[in-house]
């Protein structure tokens, strides 16, 4: 993918999140990540490390990741599947006449800050 | 002591880019420009067709050019010369993409007034651009004979979010195993609405109907052409 131009927009709406709550700095953020987004996990957080001492309230944020597993539906045979193992092909039916329902998610989920009130 | 707290967040990662996009192209619709995002490979014959297509267009609209480039200024110089169309060039500074901020600032400063029509060239990469909303009014997409009729399952997101497919180079292929029926039932699994136009920009091949197709786009959005 393009890790280090997402890591841009991470580091924007953390920046965001926290100037609207108030928040000195950030411990951590947790993006969720399916697993047919194309997205290298390793790059993201070395890209994430290099970019976060950009910002004074993301110096030492902690990037989390969570991976969100992709499912497909089958429009022959109305089944899911796991996509990753069978790709487009139904494992019930064999047809091609498939859809990804989820998996391909890139969110940024939730951040972590102290809680001093 | 103090403790953790969690700020739920909960957004795409790709929200502001398409938020951004989506206020550049009703600017654009207010303003009656089309924009056409054009994608493809390194090498597969865009400036060139591009040029011819502009020169076709040229006498019925006013028709603009941005190039997106890592360094070079060329593409933007090679349609300038070849159409005498105002031409921009967008060096990106390296990045494998070109997003709708980047966009609309270029359109910022190329000026969009009184144009019909512009084109944007895209980065010759057929994977980042395609995660990336520009803010163009169509996305359309080269695949060139010599690149394979296998490309549309290697790049199935880039085949996917096209509105208009051109198979170039018609004129080559003779000389590569390219399957226009494979090519096409190819793209098919992946995008049903999809135009299909093959085209030659050596022999003209296509080039007519491929006139044709921008200029109902146009249409739609300026109310003539």
């Amino acid at each position: 993918m393009h890790e280090l131009g997402v890591t841009f927009y991470i580091l924007k709406d953390v920046k965001k999140v926290a100037e609207e709550n108030d928040v000195k700095k950030v411990n951590y953020v947790t993006v969720e990540i399916g697993e047919v987004s194309t997205v290298i996990h390793d790059q993201l957080i070395d890209c994430w490390n290099w970019a976060r001492k950009k910002e004074e309230v993301t110096k030492e944020t902690e990037m989390r990741i969570e991976t969100l597993e992709a499912v497909t539906y089958c429009e022959d045979c109305k089944g899911e599947y796991r996509t990753v193992e069978y790709g487009k092909t139904c494992p019930y039916c064999g047809s091609e006449h498939t859809y990804l329902l989820r998996g391909n998610e890139f969110n940024i989920k939730e951040i972590g800050v102290d809680d001093d009130t | 002591m103090s403790e953790v707290k969690v700020i739920e967040i909960h957004e795409n990662v790709f929200k502001a880019n398409d938020e951004a996009a989506d206020r550049l192209r009703k600017n654009l619709t207010s303003k009656k420009v089309c924009m056409i995002n054009v994608m493809s490979s390194p090498g597969s014959g865009k400036t060139t067709a591009l040029s011819k297509l502009i020169n076709m267009l040229k006498t019925e609209l006013n028709v603009g050019v941005m190039d997106v480039d890592i360094k070079t200024s060329m593409d933007a110089q090679k349609v300038a010369d070849a159409t005498g169309v105002r031409s921009l060039q967008i060096h990106n500074g390296g990045l494998c993409h070109i997003d709708a901020e980047m966009t609309e600032k270029a359109i910022e400063q190329f000026g969009v007034d009184g144009l019909d029509l512009v084109f944007i060239e895209n980065i010759g990469n057929l994977v980042c651009p395609a995660e990336f909303d520009t803010g163009a009014h169509k996305n359309i997409m080269f695949l060139s004979v010599p690149e394979g009729d296998d490309k549309p399952l290697k790049y199935p997101l880039m085949f996917s979010v096209c509105d208009l497919i051109i198979i170039s180079k018609m004129d080559t292929k003779d000389f590569f195993d390219f399957d226009l029926e494979k090519a096409t039932k190819n793209i098919r699994k992946l995008n049903k609405k999809a135009t299909i136009i093959p085209i030659s920009a050596k022999t003209g091949e296509g080039m007519e109907e491929l006139a044709k197709w921008v200029k109902a786009e146009v249409k739609e959005i300026s109310g003539r052409a």
